[in-house]
């Protein structure tokens, strides 16, 4: 074990880099040094007691509420937020379209099926879809509707999400 | 305030000798929402998530399962553990969402002691062995002495949850809960049926209707003279009915924000009924 981690310094490992955390209390959540410590916004916070999924992020290949993860304990884990996902699928099957606008395939699917609305649920819910489909290419309707059970929209109703689902879906297929 | 991350159980008690006020944290879905929302300020923190000696489980000799207080929900969901207690993990898929059960555990759920925590009436049908480590000496208690009251257990300031062990049963299991709507929902009433056959046993426990979970012994009791386990499940409609009745006279449910306690007492009744008429059709 190392020492205890104090108040001054620690290092976590987000979309590929080091990120040194400095003099930071070392009780804050994963989200809050995400967003005002780290420049990373994408995670948002709503209620930030585990019930809203906008604050998603991936942590050690898991979707867990970064409001929920004490971010000192995260050292030494692998962390990848919505800003990063692009980077962590290089080789995916994204469209021209979305390469040249820097989107990954889901954010386009969601641009192009009108998913977005306020857009204050979209990174979680961008995240938890990356998750999804990376570990089951082909998920039926309960299964997609169960794996964002924990991520809530106010505005769409939901129906252009799963639209977007499933266009990645078969876009994925058509490329693979 | 300081963190520290040990990577294993040794480590975790040394950590928390050296700083015997210091806070476990596991998953951390209970403990992070009282922090974000300054109920609760620790000094210092012990993380045990590195600790892969409390994310294993095994299965012993004995015919009983040892599950580490750190597996995750979704590990039991599926799987090899969703074969071996399968009331475990219908209770585990009715926790939170994807997030939480990714993160959330089992020590955490016995760390709390919720009386709505889903963990808990799975524990208490099966009479779960709770293991508790400290750094001269480990103890097993009776989840029956384990948890005390609403939120109090018997567990040591200087003592880790290390795991629970449960008995492999031959017989039908499952878990039922009502809440206000299907995912992310702490539970207004919950109840976990478990029958072995060989020893003639039926279990019922309840969630969320008392100040600790409830066994009703007296409904067990009467549910075996009126059928008899080892030779079958099939159950009458009359019987299944008066079961759920008995079942609701031994909660001891109270009105607060999420429900009634007539509503409570209603729900676990209906909830016992539909278990014991699942097992009946299995
Ligand atoms: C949005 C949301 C939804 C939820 N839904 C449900 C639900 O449907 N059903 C349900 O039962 N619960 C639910 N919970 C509560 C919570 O997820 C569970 O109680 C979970 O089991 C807690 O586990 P954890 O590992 O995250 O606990 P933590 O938050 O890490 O710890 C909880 C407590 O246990 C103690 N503790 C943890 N590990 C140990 C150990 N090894 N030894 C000793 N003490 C320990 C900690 O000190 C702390 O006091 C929900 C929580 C949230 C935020
Ligand atoms: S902000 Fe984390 S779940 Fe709502
Ligand atoms: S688009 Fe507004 S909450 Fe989902």
């Amino acid at each position: 074990m190392n020492e205890p981690l104090g108040n001054e310094m620690y290092t976590l490992h987000i979309n590929g880099q080091d990120r040194p955390v400095r003099d930071a209390w070392v009780g804050e959540s994963l989200l809050y040094v995400l967003r005002e410590r780290l420049d990373l916004p994408g995670a948002k916070g709503a209620c930030e007691q585990g019930e809203c999924g906008s604050c998603t992020v991936l942590m050690d290949g898991d979707a867990v509420c970064s409001c929920l993860v004490m971010a000192a304990t995260a050292v030494g884990s692998n962390i990848v937020t919505v800003e990063g996902l692009i980077e962590q699928n290089p080789t995916m099957a994204v469209t021209a379209q979305a390469i040249t606008s820097q989107v990954t395939d889901v954010q386009q699917a969601f641009i192009e099926e009108g998913s977005v609305q306020c857009g204050f649920c979209t990174p979680g819910l961008i995240v938890a879809v990356h998750h999804l489909l990376d570990k089951n290419p082909d998920p039926t309707e309960l299964e997609v509707k169960e794996s964002i059970s924990g991520n809530i929209c106010r505005c769409t109703g939901y129906g252009r999400i799963f639209a977007a689902v499933e266009a990645v879906v078969q876009v994925r297929k058509a490329n693979s | 305030m300081t963190v520290a991350i040990p990577l294993s159980i040794r480590e975790a008690l040394d950590a928390l000798s050296n700083t015997p006020d210091a806070r476990l944290i596991q998953g951390g879905t209970d403990m992070m929402v009282e922090i974000n929302f300054n109920h609760l300020k620790p000094h210092n923190m012990i993380a045990l998530r590195r600790v892969q000696e409390l994310r294993t489980w095994t299965k012993n000799a004995d015919n009983t399962l040892t599950i580490g207080s750190g597996v995750p929900y979704q590990e039991m969901e599926t799987g090899e553990l969703k074969q071996l207690v399968p009331a475990l993990a219908e209770a585990a898929r009715t926790v939170g969402s994807p997030q939480i059960r990714a993160a959330g555990t089992l020590g955490g759920n016995l760390g709390t002691c919720s009386p709505a925590g889903d963990g808990l009436p799975v524990l208490f049908a099966l009479d779960a062995i709770v293991h508790l480590q400290s750094a001269d000496a480990s103890r097993k208690l009776s989840i029956h002495d384990f948890m005390v009251g609403v939120k109090r257990n018997a567990r040591n300031a200087n003592e880790i949850i290390t795991g629970v062990t449960v008995p492999l049963l031959d017989g039908w299991q499952g878990y039922a809960k009502v809440g206000v709507r299907n995912a992310m929902v702490i539970s207004v009433a919950s109840a976990c049926l478990a029958i072995d056959k060989p020893t003639r046993s039926v279990r019922i426990a309840l969630g969320a209707v008392g100040p600790t979970i409830i066994r009703c012994r007296d409904a067990e009791v009467w549910l075996s003279e009126q059928i008899d386990i080892s030779a079958s499940t099939a159950i009458d409609a009359a019987v299944a009915k008066e079961f759920g009745r008995r079942v609701a006279l031994e909660s001891k449910p109270i009105d607060d924000h999420r429900s009634t306690a007539e509503y409570r007492r209603h729900a676990v009744g209906v909830l016992a009924q539909r278990l014991i008429t699942r097992a009946s059709s299995s």
